[in-house]
Order: C-alpha cells, then structure tokens, then sequence
C-alpha cells in the first residue's frame, strides 16, 4: 500500500463521488496517479464498492434491519468459512461477520418487514445443520452510521464574531 | 428628551478619548452586512468548522461532574502547565519551566494584551512594530498599552513574509517589540528557518523583544514542522511566544490560551492577569490537559482536511485566473483582485450583493491588504465548491 493509496482511501471512505481529477487537486498529485492507484486497489480487492448512505426511515418506505447472533458448529477442516457462505449467499442477508465471544456469526439483514425477516430466520437460518442457535435483534432506530450521523443535519454554528 | 440629549453628550465626554478614537474592527463592519443577508454564504469565518474532538469534550464535562468549579491557581493548573511545556519540547523542541515560564490566557488574546502591557512604558513613544497584514488587535493593543505602533508592509512579492531588509528599515531608536505573526493570519504566510534566522540578526542586533504569535503552528503545510522563532540560538530570552487550543484543537469557544517566554516577563504578565482575569475558566483547562495529552493525532486528522481544502481552493483560484501566492499555513488564502479595478471593500460588497458570497476584504488586516480578499477555508469542500464557482461567475463578469 502506497502512502497515495492510503491517502486516496481516507478522503473516499467519507465521500465515494469525489472524482479522481479533484481528488488529485486536493492530494496534490496527477490525476492518472489517482486513476492508477484507484484501479489497483479495484483489482485487489481492496477498494469493493460504493455505496450510498440511505437513512431509509426519512423515505416512508418500510425496511427492517436486524442483527443475528448465529452460534454453530465449526466443521472439520473448514472452520466457519463454508457455513458463513452459505449464509452469506442469501441476497436479504447485508453482513456476516465471525466474533469472539458468546457466538460465532453476526449476520445483518434487510426485510421489508419483521415477518418477512422472522421467516427468514425461522425457515432458512435455523434450519442450516450446522447452525446451534440464533438470537434476533431488530434496529429500532440508526442514531449513527459508518461514521454519519443520521439523526441531525450538519448545521454550522459558529456566530459573527471579530476580530 | 434635551435631558436625556445633555446626559448622552455628558457621558460621550466622560468616555475615554483613546477609546472612543479607536477605530472599530473592519472585519466587524463587513459581518453586519453578511448578517443582513440571510441566504448568503460565507467563506469569511476564522475559526475551524470542526467540533472539538468528542473526548476533550468528555473531560470538560467529566471535570464538572466531579465539581471542579472553582478557579484555579492564577497561572493555571501545574498538570495543564507541565502538558504546555511538554508539548512545546515535543513540536518546537524548545524546553520552558511549567512554573514561572508558562501561562495560562483566556485565549491567544489575552496572551497579546498582557505581553505589551508588561512591556511597555506607556506615554514616552516606545515602538512596536506590526507587520501588515495581520490579526487585527495587535494595533490597538499597542495602542492601549501606551505605545505607537508602527506598521510594516509586507508585500505579496515575497509572499507576504517579513525580511531582514524590512524590518532594518522600520526601526528606530524607540522600537522595543516586534510583532512575528505567522502563519499569518489572513494571508497564510509562513515564516521557514531561514526566514527566521535572517531577521533573528537583526533582532539581535537591535536589541528588541519579540511577541511571536503563533496560534496557527499545528496548521502548517510546508512540509516540514513549523520553526518557532524562540527557538533560534540567542532568542528564547527575548521572545514570548503566544499559542493555544482554538486553532489546533478546535477549541475557539473554551477561551483557552498560552504564554511562553522569560521568567521576568512572564512574572509582570502573570500579575496583570491574576487582577484583570484571575485565571483561564476552569472547565477549559481540564479540557486542554486531555487535548495535549491525547489529541495530537486529532490535530494531524485536521490539519490534512485543512491541507486539502487549500490545494482545492488554490486550485480553482487558479484556475479563475485569480492570481494568488501559495499560502502554506493557517485556513487563509490571499488571491489578489487588483486587476478589476475595484478595491477591496467594494468588490467584496458587489461580490456579496451579486452572487451572495461573503469574503472579507483584505484592507480590513491592514492598507497593505488593500487589493486582495481574505478567503477562509475552514468549510466543507462541499461550502468551498458552491462558494467558489459562485466567485467565478463574478470574477468572469467583470474582467476587464
């Protein structure tokens, strides 16, 4: 990782629109520096996607986030990884991630509603052999998200003052 | 009514002369324009637009909980002392005494007030010079000290910077203090070590003290770390470097400032204080000794977004073909606007009243600043961008 490639991921981690010709202004370099470095992080994986920040509750469209403590059995010489992905393969399913602690798999979903998600939990979810258990959280409210906060807009609150 | 027209004129006479002769702040006059127009928007504010770092916060807050609400020793507290000295060995390498070296202001300001008043003998014509552009309070706290400032131009051919020759110029048998402002305050100017080290001669040579104001050092783009002018051979013991958490920080509203320099100075400035202003808030100062101990790293986060919003900007300035320097220090950028035939103020006003865009005229830092615009860029590249395609729609009307 170049010290441009590290510097290039900290502006887009917070803004994902931000072309390569201002980035290159605002890093001070060549905008085919930028196109470069951007390409290579693509190919390697790196760089995933980008995506756009949705506060969905504004739209009055109904979505359900739920988060899922999976606990399972780790299989012989695979570890987690082939149950994470057949978890991981459900389009509905946002996230999994492997845990310390009291569980294996947290797994993050989007339903249209508490019953669709609940069914997915009950008919898809526990139903996995190698799934033991799972616990169901449902987000209720995103104060704060990928470092946004979402419950108030950025206000500047700085007053006339002088000198 | 004619009573109450005879008690006013009374009261104007009873007022004191100096004051009332005292010219208000331009950049004063300026924002009560702006406030009138509520849809304009500013690139003329001179203060972060970041919040302080969530766990300076925490501290204040914490240090109220435990009832920490009485004042502290005049000087400010011992830990908050010792992080000050720890922290200018760590950025500027020079070593002070936390107990008779260092002091806690209620802001850079106060720190200016308090330095010139201990200096200066009121009433007999001893100098201080003020080099121009720069921070506004400088001449009046001279001038209120008992003083006669005497105003040195910089000039945008050396990029606003102050040389040798300069200042060998301005000096008479009266100066006593030097004013060092940098990174400076419009223009972004900054002072390197050989910069320093050419009018440290003359210093020297003179026998004049120095209040070096550098509330803008952790904001510094060249590169390599700031100098502090206390830090050349034979300068430590005549200067008094003024600093604080506003700008570094993002603690403009907690009040909190320093003064470093000579035990005998700081001794005289310390006695001023403790009569004027007892000491620096409370709250703020368990506050700062959590910034010093664990915000440099908040400090580097902001000054790289500072760093990337004066590439952006300088960008489009240049690209408006706006001439402009390239400001290495501060949130300021200088670009010039002598060529549209207007002055400051009245292209700054047109700008406002055209294209709703707020920029404080240069003149408003000095008659040296006469022909260029003070733009802050201590907003969102999101503000900048709106703000300076705004300026560009003007500057493309009214080129000759």
């Amino acid at each position: 990782m170049t010290v441009l490639e590290e510097k290039i991921l900290s502006v887009i981690e917070k803004n994902s629109r931000i072309d390569a010709a201002e980035l290159a202004v605002v890093l001070g370099t060549e905008e085919i520096e930028v196109h470069n470095a951007m390409q290579h992080m693509e190919e390697e994986g790196i760089i995933c996607g980008y995506h756009t920040m949705i506060d969905w509750e504004k739209t009055g469209i109904e979505k359900v986030t739920a988060l899922i403590e999976v606990r399972v059995t780790p299989q012989r010489g695979k570890g987690f990884d082939d149950i994470a992905e057949r978890i991981y393969k459900y389009p509905e399913v946002n996230a999994v991630y492997l845990i310390s602690g009291g569980y294996d798999l947290l797994v993050t979903l989007e339903g249209k509603s508490l019953r669709e998600v609940s069914s997915f939990v009950s008919s898809k979810l526990s139903t996995l052999d190698t799934v033991i258990s799972t616990a169901t959280h449902f987000i209720l409210r995103k104060y704060k998200d990928h470092g946004t906060i979402m419950t108030r807009p950025y206000e500047d609150q700085r007053e006339i003052v002088s000198p | 009514m004619e009573e109450a027209d005879r008690n006013m004129k009374d009261i104007q006479e009873m007022l004191a002369r100096q004051v009332v002769e005292m010219k208000p702040s331009g950049i004063r006059r300026f924002f009560d324009l702006v406030s009138e127009m509520k849809d304009a928007i500013s690139l003329g504010v001179g203060e972060p637009d970041f919040d302080t770092p969530w766990h300076i916060r925490d501290e204040g807050i914490y240090s109220l909980e435990k009832g920490r609400t009485f004042y502290t020793s005049n000087a400010g507290l011992k830990e908050l002392r010792q992080e000050i000295a720890a922290y200018m060995r760590r950025t500027q390498g020079i070593s002070y005494h936390w107990s008779d070296e260092i002091l806690v202001t209620v802001g850079g300001s106060e720190a200016i007030d308090l330095m010139l008043r201990a200096m200066i003998n009121p009433g007999i014509g001893e100098e201080v010079l003020i080099p121009q552009p720069s921070y506004v309070s400088y001449e009046p706290c001279a001038m209120l000290a008992g003083a006669v400032p005497v105003i040195i131009d910089l000039k945008n051919e050396n990029q606003f910077r102050l040389t040798a020759q300069e200042l060998e110029a301005a000096i008479t048998p009266k100066s006593k203090i030097l004013v060092l402002p940098f990174p400076n305050n419009p223009t972004g100017a900054v002072m390197e070590r050989e910069d320093l080290e050419a009018i440290a001669e003359v210093i020297l040579r003179h026998d004049l003290y120095v209040l070096s104001d550098e509330i803008y050092s952790a904001l510094n783009y060249t590169g390599s770390p700031h100098v502090s002018i206390a830090s050349l051979p034979g300068m430590q013991e005549r200067t008094v470097v003024v600093n604080g958490f506003s700008k570094a920080y993002a603690m403009t509203g907690w009040r909190m400032g320093w003064a470093c320099g000579p035990a005998p100075i700081l001794k005289q400035m310390t006695k001023i204080h403790q009569f004027a202003i007892m000491c620096a808030p409370t709250t703020s100062q368990y506050a700062g000794v959590e910034a010093l101990r664990n915000g440099d790293e908040d400090v580097e986060t902001m000054r790289q977004s500072y760093d990337q919003r004066r590439r952006f900007v300088l960008h489009a300035l240049e690209e408006m073909g706006l001439p402009c320097f390239e400001p290495l220090g501060a949130f300021y950028i200088f670009p010039c606007i002598k060529g549209f035939g207007m002055s400051s103020e009245e292209f700054a006003e047109r700008l406002l009243e055209e294209e709703r865009v707020a920029i404080v005229p240069g003149n408003a830092f000095g008659d040296s600043g006469e022909g260029f615009l003070r733009i802050s860029y201590a907003y969102s590249i999101t503000s900048l961008r709106e703000a300076l395609s705004r300026l560009e729609r003007f500057v493309k009307r009214h080129r000759h």
